[in-house]
């Protein structure tokens, strides 16, 4: 029987054969996620794919899971590194639920403990490459925010992430109001999810919705939405310049 | 109790199934004077006994907050039981930062118990001489909870540990079923009349207790001397002899005492110095008779060795003795 001692060549920053131990690129990503509160509690969309660089090699990627009773966390930028993030939280859940209190976990909570996995990641320069948003709801009270791989961290009503915050957001600014209604709140993040679709090249035309209440987090099924390409300056894209193709 | 062969240390069972250092421990509880605490469905009332060592001294500090929305009174070994409150505090923080909110303080005691036990199965340890009244906010309202030298905890509606505990605790037994749904001022009186129990006759004033309050939108304080004074009124009648002592009543043990040992001092924008030998004799003069044949020797009566006598030995020559000048 024979064992590999790991190699610690120390600190990162000084020794450069310790870089193959930090993470310096990202290799398989998800995209945008867009998030929003409305009147029972946040609802959130992300689509289903994974791009290796350029290739869209993965369609059928769960970006959002739901965490403990009253969360919902969605993640764009690297997978593997939303998986080990996965990981980290199942044992905070189970450590919280061994507890057998009647005390858990709340939306709150479980951001400020990502801020600071986050933060420290950051510091040691091995982020974790991941845009997070967290959403919950818990007595009554809905919860949306968001951390970056740098650790910075904020509440919103709506969130958005990668290419959502130049396409989606603004929409949202001009377009979200508090007390949204269920069927509302689904046709604006349709809306974004559809900019997003046209405008995003990382992006599939295969999206779930996440909601979550009080009741708990139920994710939909995969779905796609309608498009139109029938715009007449598509059909004939050279009309105005002669020569080009 | 009586000694045994099985007391020596912690690590040894009687025969009957008892680890003695641990019941030897939880007399050490008994022995610190009384804290009390009590809590309705919203606020939780931590009280003590202020006992000085001597008519000196001032009082230990017996109530602690820990953050907020927790707060603990102990009673016992006051050094454990200040060890064990820094350990409550940094916890509280810790979790506090990492998680933005508060420690439910039923996990809290948990992780105190769990402390606590450790000390009764090590050979090399010996368990906390002080038992724990923490008071505390959660989700689900105000709990209290004692912890002992053990490694239990139980929950309690209202409870009193250390000296003349059992007087306290006949006081509550009578009124606890209404505490739950208690105003916080009578919580307050409450807890006060629980501390006038274990005095057994003493007159209460508001310098003999402390007396601190946390609940839903109130976070963790103690309640200032006229306040407590004002609560005790309503049910005593303070006798024409004894001054009220506005005192120091508060648990604010480092204030106290300002050193003024011997021929020194230092105060208030007053650095540390000696007083000289002519302002000490000034002070002795205003109340010792000199007899004629002893010339004024200054008197070095205070404890300070060293500085008191720069080379004004054997006196300006009137001593009969010759007296060797003492070697500094």
């Amino acid at each position: 029987m024979t064992f590999t001692i790991p190699i610690d060549n120390g600190d990162s920053v000084k020794n450069a054969e310790a870089d193959s131990q930090r993470t310096l690129y990202p290799y398989v990503t998800g995209t945008s996620i867009v998030a929003i509160k409305y009147k029972d509690g946040v609802l959130m969309a992300s689509d289903m794919g994974g791009s290796y660089g350029s290739t869209l090699r993965y369609k059928n990627i769960e970006r959002m899971k739901a965490i403990g009773k009253h969360s919902l966390l969605g993640a764009s930028g690297e997978i593997s590194d939303f998986q080990e993030i996965l990981r980290y939280l199942d044992e905070l859940v189970l450590n919280d639920n061994m507890w057998d209190d009647g005390n858990s976990l709340g939306p709150k909570e479980v951001h400020n403990y990502l801020t600071r996995v986050m933060y420290n990641r950051r510091n040691k320069f091995n982020p974790l490459w991941n845009t997070l948003v967290l959403g919950g709801v818990k007595n009554g009270e809905s919860y949306l925010g968001m951390v970056s791989m740098i650790g910075v961290s904020f509440e919103d009503n709506h969130v958005a992430t990668g290419f959502g915050n130049h396409l989606a957001r603004p929409i949202l600014r001009d377009e979200w109001h508090a007390d949204l209604s269920f069927e509302d709140g689904v046709k604006l993040l349709e809306k974004c999810m559809r900019v997003l679709l046209y405008r995003d090249r990382s992006a599939i035309n295969k999206l779930q919705i996440a909601k979550i209440t009080e009741e708990g987090v139920t994710v939909s099924q995969p779905y796609s939405l309608k498009t139109f390409w029938e715009f007449k300056a598509f059909n004939n894209p050279t009309a105005g310049a002669e020569g080009s193709w | 109790m009586f000694r045994n062969q099985y007391d020596t240390d912690v690590t040894t069972w009687s025969p009957t199934g008892r680890l003695f250092q641990v019941e030897y421990a939880m007399e050490a509880v008994k022995q610190g004077s009384a804290a009390i605490g009590l809590r309705s469905r919203s606020h939780v009332v931590l009280a003590c006994v202020n006992k000085a060592q001597s008519e000196l001294s001032s009082h230990q500090k017996k109530i602690f907050k820990v953050d907020d929305h927790i707060g603990v009174a102990i009673a016992g070994l006051t050094a454990d039981g200040r060890v064990l409150s820094r350990y409550m505090r940094s916890e509280a923080i810790n979790h506090s930062f990492t998680y933005e909110s508060p420690l439910h303080v039923g996990r809290l005691v948990v992780h105190l118990a769990d402390k606590a036990q450790v000390c009764t199965q090590r050979s090399w340890k010996r368990p906390y001489g002080v038992g724990l009244l923490v008071g505390g906010l959660d989700e689900s309202g105000a709990h209290l909870y004692y912890n002992c030298p053990s490694g239990n905890y139980f929950e309690y509606q209202a409870f009193a540990i250390g000296s003349r505990s059992q007087a306290a605790k006949t006081y509550l037994e009578r009124r606890f079923e209404s505490f739950g749904d208690s105003s916080r001022e009578d919580l307050i009186k409450d807890a006060i009349l629980a501390v006038r129990e274990t005095l057994q006759g003493e007159t209460l004033k508001s310098s003999l207790c402390t007396v601190s309050v946390l609940g839903v939108g109130e976070p963790f304080h103690f309640l200032d001397q006229e306040t407590i004074q004002k609560v005790i009124d309503t049910f005593e009648k303070v006798p024409e002899d004894e001054e009220g002592e506005a005192g120091e009543g508060e648990a604010e043990a480092a204030a106290a005492a300002p050193a003024e040992q011997g021929g020194g001092g230092a105060g208030v924008g007053e650095p540390f110095h000696f007083l000289d030998q002519e302002t000490i004799q000034k002070v002795i003069d205003t109340f010792e008779k000199v007899p004629e044949d002893e010339e004024g020797e200054a008197g070095e009566g205070e404890a300070e060795a060293a500085a008191a006598a720069p080379a004004e030995q054997g006196g300006g020559g009137a001593g009969d003795q010759d007296v060797a000048p003492m070697e500094m």
